[in-house]
């Protein structure tokens, strides 16, 4: 993002409006409009502060949700594990002690983290948004500047409000043309992670543009947004719309000076004569429910394949890796992907866990019963969006299908709390990662759209909604 | 933080290269909600040997440990720079350190002296001669100085000045309070609160 006298990206826009300070070989002082913290990365950083007698800067700007170590069954009951206890009991004191707003489990507003933010309405354009959490890219959808930090980072937040922090490069991801049916943003992602890699974004604020993007829904830019960090990319962005606008309007929120925000957030996107430091096109109507067979989210490939052969790989880095993915999750090259048997299906998370993820995924379970071979976990990612689900009826869709029906929360996405894979264990899951161990030890993941997961519990085998 | 120009204390022989930090705080001491009380953990595999120097009386005051070369290599915790601190350490010495744990200790205040490994194999043994013996460092002209001897030792300035100042990447940033201040002035109305001012 070197300073240009032309016209400026939106990452740009936003970076210098929230520049406190900027001196020659020292990294700006960015300032802060929404901290986000959680029970697993804010522990030590209220200790610091403890430690050095220092106060919360801004409580007002900040706000704390349990969520990564939760249970999802019996909330009412203490937590049993005492790890997850003692971070959680430790959050709330820390709330109460430095006066931070808290929604604890059992509270309407309870949830994921990246939920809870743009459901509030407190996510909005223009913003920067921090969170000791890589996911936080997810809020960019608002065109809000929004990164994960580490717990060092989390105490320098509350104590200054600021962050010092080395400008990013801008990076145009455009995807022109139309999603065809039944392919969906998750499936965009997967895609565009398989095309530049694990490390294709780094060190890159990833700019979403074109008519593809433009028709997402906000909960589709959130799934997009939100897996930018698994392109290895410090943030994810779309420019504010009508979209954006409509979805913000009624929550509770919003601006009370409505027009003025209008008016500022119109503002917000990439003048014609800005440059990025990197341009990347991508045709999406060519893209095709997607799905990972590998151990990280850049070896996916389009459901209708097979499982690659590592010996056609020519960086001998990739092929190594590719080898030793197919090893952990059991799979021989050539194999179709559709002839994969799935033991569990995870429907949820900050990257799916949506009401619209579990209306497109009860839409295709309405009536129907999953396969007898597998379990089905739906976890609402907010206690909201899982009283706005049971209003619409779609926990029923998903008991008499034979699902489960949890509380709200990361969940298996994680596998923190006591919904863990078993070892050896295949899912097919609507989260945003794959990596060994990741969803329980010795667990084997395939990350999916949520249309996908649904076709797949129903089938027993990893499948699109069109093989029904 | 504290602020660091001299320091003067016994040193403590530790007689090993490669000291990771995985040995300096296993992980099972990780899961601690606190940034203080890492103490019981440092060294924690080698403490349960009688012999290992920790558990020698004459070294058990020491705040300034002599190691070998790559001292903190491995996991990028700052849990190791804590451990040391919490039990008492203001300076570690080595001929090389790994360079997350060396950015770590500056973030931390903990001072990390390079010297040549000529130079700290003699003080290993002087420290064992004469565990009581006073070391002096100063941060301000650079020297670790015992007996007779004076040693320069090299930091870049502005480590060097962070730590005279007792400031931390907070401690910096609060330097600029009025710049932050002066932001919020000018900072739009419209952006949300998660509740009211205090
Ligand atoms: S749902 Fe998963 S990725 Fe998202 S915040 Fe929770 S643990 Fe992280």
């Amino acid at each position: 993002m070197a300073s240009k006298t032309s016209g400026k990206t939106l990452a740009e826009k936003i970076w210098l409006e929230h520049t406190v300070r900027s001196a020659e070989g020292e990294p700006d002082l960015l300032y802060v409009d929404l901290h986000l913290i959680h029970e697993v990365t804010s522990a030590q950083a209220f200790d610091g502060l403890r430690l050095a007698s220092r106060k919360v800067r801004r409580p007002d700007l900040t706000i704390a949700t349990e969520d990564h170590n939760t249970p999802t069954l019996n909330i009412d009951l203490p937590i049993a594990d005492p790890v997850s206890k003692l971070q959680v009991d430790t959050l709330r004191n820390n709330c109460a002690e430095f006066g931070v707003r808290i929604h604890s489990l059992g509270d309407i507003d309870q949830g994921i983290v990246h939920v809870v933010g743009p459901q509030l309405g407190l996510t909005q354009p223009g913003m920067t948004i921090v969170c000791g959490d890589s996911h936080t890219s997810t809020h960019g959808a608002f065109g809000a500047l929004a990164f994960g930090i580490g717990t060092s980072e989390v105490e320098h937040v509350l104590a200054t409000q600021t962050l010092p922090l080395v400008r990013p490069k801008t990076m145009a991801l455009n995807v022109e043309g139309e999603l065809q049916p039944g392919v969906t943003a998750k499936d965009l992602i997967l895609a565009v992670i398989a095309q530049i890699g694990t490390g294709g974004g780094q060190g890159y604020v990833i700019e979403y543009r074109g008519s593809a993007i433009r028709a997402l829904s906000m909960e589709g830019r959130m799934t997009v947004c939100n897996m930018s960090i698994e392109a290895g990319a410090r943030a994810g962005l779309v420019a504010p719309d009508e979209t954006t606008f409509a979805y913000i309007k009624a929550k509770p929120h919003a601006p009370h000076d409505w027009d003025a925000a209008l008016a500022y957030w119109n503002t917000l996107f990439t003048d014609a004569d800005a440059k990025y430091d990197l341009e990347i096109t991508i045709n999406a109507n060519e893209l095709a429910p997607f799905v990972t067979w590998g151990t990280n989210p850049a070896q996916g490939v389009p459901l209708n394949s097979v499982v690659p052969d590592p010996a056609l790989i020519t960086d001998i880095e990739e092929r190594g890796a590719a080898e030793r993915a197919l090893l952990y999750m059991d799979l021989k090259a050539g194999m179709p992907l559709k002839n994969i048997a799935i033991d569990t299906v995870f429907l949820g998370s900050c990257t799916n866990g949506r009401i619209e993820d579990l209306r497109n995924a009860a839409a295709i379970l309405e009536g129907k019963k999953i396969a007898s071979t597998l379990r089905m976990l739906v976890v609402p990612g907010s206690a909201r969006v899982r009283l706005q689900a049971e209003a619409e009826g779609l926990d029923q869709v998903f008991i008499e299908a034979g699902a489960e029906w949890r509380n709200a929360g990361c969940s298996m996405c994680l596998g923190m709390n006591p919904d863990q894979l078993a070892p050896g264990e295949r899912a097919a899951s609507t989260s945003n990662r794959n990596f060994e161990g990741r969803q329980g030890k010795g667990g084997r993941t395939h990350l999916v759209s949520p249309q996908v997961a649904a076709a797949t519990a129903l089938r027993g085998r990893l499948s699109s909604p069109a093989d029904l | 933080m504290d602020k660091f120009v001299t320091h003067t204390g016994t040193g403590v022989p530790l007689r090993r290269s490669n000291v990771d930090t995985d040995q300096i705080i296993p992980a099972v001491y990780l899961k601690r909600v606190t940034r203080s009380g890492y103490e019981d953990g440092l060294f924690a595999a080698w403490r349960k040997n009688p012999e290992f120097v920790l558990n020698n009386e004459s070294f058990k005051k020491g705040t300034i440990l002599v190691a070998g070369a790559d001292f903190g290599t491995g996991s990028s915790r700052e849990h190791a720079v804590w451990a040391l601190q919490n039990y008492g350490f203001k300076v570690v010495i080595s001929p090389r350190f790994a360079d997350i744990f060396r950015g770590n200790s500056g973030k931390g205040g903990l001072l990390t002296i390079i010297l040549p490994q000529d130079q700290v194999e003699a003080l290993w043994d002087v420290i064992e001669a004469e565990p009581t013996m006073q070391i002096e460092v100063n941060l301000e002209k650079r020297r670790v100085s015992y007996k007779s001897v004076s040693l320069p030792f090299d930091i870049d300035d502005y480590t060097r000045w962070r730590l005279m100042e007792g400031l931390d990447d907070i401690g910096l940033t609060l330097k600029q309070t009025d710049s932050i201040d002066a932001f919020e002035k000018r900072r739009p109305t419209i952006k949300p609160a998660t509740q009211p001012a205090q």
